[in-house]
């Protein structure tokens, strides 16, 4: 991908550097035959249709071939691919905080391996961040009360930069870091050398203990809907439109549960917000999103040391 | 600063009201007229940054918008939308006494509208006050508890998407009085000034042109009430 | 006009300048010319303020470290100079000085439509200045100019409030100028002056009241829900109260946007009133020159979320506004294309005015490119946010707008004030101008695609010789700046003495003595030639100084 926005600036390099070299030296050579020295009197000229037309039409279609590589290359960044490894990222003033779905922590740096796709699910605790790759030519706003997302894969092994993109206060500019990418098998490792739970895992402890169980049955119907199975799927509610059940949704169901109610239920859910903390989000929506997939599970699990169950995280303000 | 040499286009008997970097009433009055659509056109647009804030939360917090807009009075907002409307009229009326050279008239209809725009600041202020006792007013004493109602069951709202709704509410309404006070101001002084006289048949631009700002105050009104009180009573 | 001499003017006794000494009859006057001085003199005060804090940027970034001054105060540093920049220099500059001075002269008329709200109009900036420059010595406001939500909201405890009052008063400045413009031009037009006749400096001075109008109450809008948020504790774009911060960037990029055009669109106009003259010839397509300005002014009303790629748009929109965004382009390539053309079988001199125009053709062409790469989503994704963008809006504010403006500057400089400035120092400063400017931001360019971000204290070290070179540039470019300072000055003094038309410049303005009367002309011009009409007026000759 970075190779393509590569080429990509390589060839508006090139047609500005053509075009601003066409007029430089277009006035260069005007400036100097039509000197006054040389020329006493100038011809009038009013104009031509035709030219105006063709310097309005060519630039047009250049500027079109700019914009269709342009969007396809901005498609391809905006669509990650569906078998991508999740990693979620919570942004604060002034620091990266990183939980892969293994349950390992990260604070300012992002161990991922090559060959692999990676999708980051974020939000902020705060205000308005940036997540800057330059290496991989990608950034993506980080915004708080909602997730954004952006993908990579990393291809060469190596220590690359992250910075904080949009400016977010006093350290905005010390609130840097290193996407390290290893092979694979020295990722296997790296993952491994924590004791950690992994993320779903958290998550499922959390449902229990908030007590979100107590209406969402997995076995019955209970007062809430049946989460099993509803993650990515469409759900209709109850004022008749019809909604994909995405990171965005989920989350904002913890937070605001009353702003979208799935139809034939009741309004009677409360709001966590204030309850839990962004990590804590971020662990039930893995949760969520573990109850669509496959029982048997994902590779990266296969590795996963067993440890022993963690205490819920205490219930912080966020 | 005229040259020496008058002629009949440059030097007609004219109003004392005329500028002199104008070439004539005409071009004055003209120019006048023109300044103060423009300057309307402002307004729309600062309006407009707010319609539109209102616009997008209103869809994103349907429910809370229609709950929060539930609890203002139809009654007041539509006899404040006569008041204005009606204020309006003798907006027009005054013009068309200034037109017709009758002083008296245009004196009264200025008064009445200023009248009517002090009652309907009055009538604002007590909606605002029981806003204030029912702890409606955003900021820290505020608490929203009523339900949203669509007719088959009550459903809860979130408070703090209740709160941007009386946010935008007071932000509307309160531009929208500063503006209808600076509107009573200047046709305060447009009183006086007819009472002294200095409107004539011939002149009287002043009282157009306040006349457009007052009819726009009033139209941004006729906005505002379907869009703050009425739209949420039926699903 | 005929072909014969034109009927130069001498200086006169009384004009505008030396009608009336006293400080009231300055403070207080409603002639348009004397409120142009008193703005070109309040607006120079603000750029070197803006300036001063440029070069503390620079200094700060010699170093990779920080090390200057602290991360805190590094940010108050460049939000002011943004903002003073922004708002008190590059949107005001051109219409308030320029356009107040010339519009009324060039249509024949003998002032604005509206003289008094023209004072209004200068006492509205002086008063949004001194409230800033008060934030500004009591501790400035760290949130960038662009005083995102919910940063400046409520995560900062700097004077956004008293900032957001300046920027709001100013903006009124913006709006009652824009609006005196349109109904001087729509009403108050000489005889015979129609549109297809009017100097294409009017006609961009009309595009850009338009965009005055239009777009800067819905900037003073955003700054008052700012301000009531911050002072009532509210959530319009707070996400934990239920708002979206995202809205506030849709309210501030509909004006802010627009903005940039208000900056460049005058200084077009100017380039075409130089081209024309130092070639001596008509404008090249004069109907697509004048209806490209309209078009420029349209079409950026339609594209601001291109500041946005990033910011959590939806897909499909980032799509649309980038296909937009190259909209804008094409009336901006047309006009750069018509200029050059007019060269073509001109008779061209290098007067300084000449110069600058020059530089603004090849810089805005350059600008405007690296725009049109930043339209283009793909590669924004990577460069939005770092110094790339830095050095395009630099390039086309500074490069295009700054030039425009010096070399207006110093083509009516003997028209305001009857004096001709020094030829050779004007032509050093102006090498000055265009060597260091392209010393200091074009390394930008590069360290933007190398990945540094904008707004940064401190940087890894691998950026530090870029950043050197460019504060090696800033201080030739300051240079460039201080010359005129001090040989304008020198000017009003010892330059040389001009008559009416220095430059046989076509153009109302040049039939009216140097320093205009009071009133602009002795007797209402009736207009019966098109606009540039150099087939018209004898071939230039270099004017010898007349003797005092």
């Amino acid at each position: 991908m970075a190779g393509q926005v590569d080429a990509l600036y390589i060839y508006l390099l090139l047609v500005a550097g053509v075009m601003s070299a066409l007029i430089f030296v277009a006035v260069l050579v005007l400036a100097i035959k039509y000197r006054r020295v040389r020329v006493r009197e100038a011809q009038q000229i009013e104009g031509s249709i035709v030219l105006e037309i063709t310097w309005s039409v060519l630039p047009l279609f250049v500027m079109m071939t700019f914009f269709i590589w342009g969007a396809v290359i901005y498609f391809q960044e905006r669509t990650p691919p569906a078998n991508a490894t999740e990693v979620y990222v919570v942004a604060k003033q002034w620091m990266w905080k990183i939980e892969h779905m293994e349950g390992q922590r990260e604070i300012n740096e992002l161990h991922v391996p090559t060959g692999q796709n990676v999708k980051l699910i974020m939000t902020s605790q705060d205000v308005i961040h940036s997540f800057f790759i330059p290496a991989f030519r990608i950034k993506q706003d980080v915004l708080p009360g909602r997730y954004t997302t952006e993908w990579f894969k990393a291809t060469k092994p190596g220590r690359y930069h992250l910075f904080c993109a949009e400016y977010c206060g006093t350290m905005h500019s010390g609130m840097g870091g290193d996407i390290v990418v290893m092979e694979p098998q020295e990722y296997a490792q790296w993952m491994a050398g924590g004791p950690s739970a992994p993320l779903q895992e958290t998550g499922k402890q959390l449902f229990a203990s908030l007590g979100c169980s107590t209406c969402h049955r997995l076995d019955v119907q209970g007062r809430g809907p049946n989460l099993q199975g509803i993650y990515n799927k469409p759900v209709l509610l109850e004022d008749g439109r019809t909604v994909i059940a995405d990171e965005n949704y989920t989350r904002e169901s913890i937070l605001n549960p009353t702003a979208k109610i799935v139809s034939g239920f009741k309004p009677v859910m409360p709001t966590f917000q204030g309850i839990v903390n962004e990590e804590q989000v971020n662990a039930l929506v893995a949760y969520v999103k573990s109850l669509s997939q496959p029982p048997t599970g994902t590779a990266e699990l296969q590795n996963q040391p067993s440890a022993p169950p963690r205490q819920p995280t205490n219930m912080q303000v966020q | 600063m005229h040259d020496s040499q008058v002629t009949t286009v440059e030097h007609e008997a004219h109003n004392p009201a005329l500028l002199h970097h104008f070439a004539d009433a005409q071009q004055q009055k003209n120019a006048a007229s023109l300044g103060m659509w423009l300057f309307l056109v402002t307004e729309i647009m600062f309006f407009g940054g707010m319609f539109c804030a209102y616009l997008v939360y209103r869809l994103a917090h349907y429910n809370a918008f229609a709950a929060a807009s539930q609890q203002l009075s139809i009654k007041l907002g539509a006899f404040n939308t006569a008041v204005l409307l009606v204020s309006s009229l003798t907006v027009v009326l005054a013009v068309k006494a200034a037109e017709a050279g009758n002083r008296k008239q245009l004196v009264t209809y200025l008064v009445l509208t200023v009248a009517l725009g002090l009652t309907f600041l009055v009538v604002k202020g007590f909606e605002y006050a029981e806003k204030f006792e029912r702890h409606h007013v955003p900021g820290p004493t505020f608490s929203f508890t009523d339900t949203f109602d669509d007719g088959s069951q009550k459903i809860p709202v979130n408070p703090n998407e209740a709160q941007l709704y009386f946010s935008l509410y007071f932000a509307m309404t309160g531009m929208h009085a500063l503006h209808m006070i600076i509107g009573c101001g200047l046709f305060t002084v447009l009183a006086v000034f007819a009472w002294k006289g200095h409107y004539s048949p011939s002149y009287f631009t002043p009282i157009e042109n306040a006349g457009l700002y007052w009819h726009l105050v009033d139209i941004i009104w006729i906005y505002l009430f379907p869009l703050l009180y009425l739209i949420s009573r039926h699903r | 006009m005929s072909r014969e001499a034109i009927a130069l003017k001498q200086t006169p006794k009384l004009h505008y300048l030396n009608n009336g000494h006293s400080l009231k009859s300055w403070l207080l006057t409603t002639d348009h010319k004397r409120i142009a001085i008193l703005y070109l003199i309040s607006v120079t005060v603000f750029f070197f303020f803006g300036g001063f804090f440029a070069m503390l940027i620079r200094l700060e970034l010699l170093t990779p470290q920080g090390d200057l001054m602290g991360a805190d105060t590094y940010n108050k540093v460049f939000t002011m100079h943004g903002m003073i920049m922004v708002f008190f220099f590059l949107i005001p500059v051109v219409p308030a000085v320029l356009g107040n001075f010339l519009v009324p002269l060039m249509i024949g008329a003998k002032d604005l439509a509206f003289p008094r709200i023209n004072l209004l109009s200068w006492y509205l900036y002086i008063i949004g200045g001194i409230l800033i420059s008060h934030v500004m010595l009591t501790g400035g406001v760290d949130t960038g100019w662009t005083f995102y939500t919910p940063f400046s909201t409520a995560f900062t405890n700097t004077k956004i409030i008293e900032a957001g009052i300046a920027v709001f008063i100013a903006g009124f400045s913006s709006i009652f100028t824009g609006l005196n413009f349109i109904v001087t031009i729509h009403r108050m037009r000489a005889p015979g002056l129609t549109w297809d006749r009017l100097p294409l400096f009017i006609w961009a001075n009309y595009a850009t009241s338009l965009i005055m109008i239009l777009g800067t109450p819905v900037v003073a809008i955003t700054i008052v829900l700012v301000a009531v948020e911050r002072l009532f504790h509210l959530g319009i774009f707070d996400p934990r109260l239920g708002g979206d911060p995202l809205l506030f960037q849709h309210l501030f990029w509909f004006y802010s946007h627009p903005a940039v055009y208000i900056m460049i669109l005058p200084s077009m106009g100017v380039v075409s009133e130089l081209i024309t003259c130092f070639s001596r010839k008509r404008i090249f397509g004069y109907k697509f020159i004048a209806l490209s300005s309209v078009a420029i002014a349209v079409f950026g009303f339609l594209v601001w979320a291109h500041h946005m790629f990033v910011a959590g748009i939806s897909l499909y929109a980032a799509m649309v506004f980038s296909f937009l965004s190259f909209s804008v382009g094409v009336p901006s390539a047309v006009k750069v294309f018509n200029w050059t053309a007019t060269l073509y079988k001109g008779s061209i001199s290098y007067a300084t005015p000449m110069l600058y125009a020059f530089g603004f053709i090849g810089l805005f062409t350059m600008g405007g490119l690296t725009g049109l790469m930043l339209a283009t989503i793909g590669i924004d994704v990577h460069v939005t946010d770092t110094y790339f963008v830095v050095a395009h809006f630099h390039y086309v504010m500074v490069g295009g707008v700054l030039m425009g403006y010096l070399g207006g500057l110093h083509f009516w400089w003997p028209k305001m004030t009857g004096r001709m400035y020094p030829e050779a120092w004007a032509k050093l400063s102006a090498l000055l101008v265009f060597v260091g400017f392209n010393l200091t931001f074009f390394p930008q360019f590069i360290l933007g695609y190398v990945g540094m971000p904008r707004r940064y204290w401190q940087y890894p070290p691998e950026f530090q010789t870029l950043n050197v070179l460019s504060t090696a540039g800033a201080s030739i470019l300051a240079a460039g700046y201080l010359l005129p300072m001090i040989y304008f000055v020198w000017s009003l003094r010892y330059g040389a003495i001009c008559d009416s038309n220095p430059w046989a410049a076509a153009g109302l303005e040049w039939k009216t003595a140097s320093p205009p009367p009071t009133f602009n002309f002795d007797e209402t011009p009736v207009v019966t030639w098109e606009a540039y009409n150099y087939d018209e007026i004898p071939p230039w000759e270099r004017r010898v100084p007349v003797a005092r």
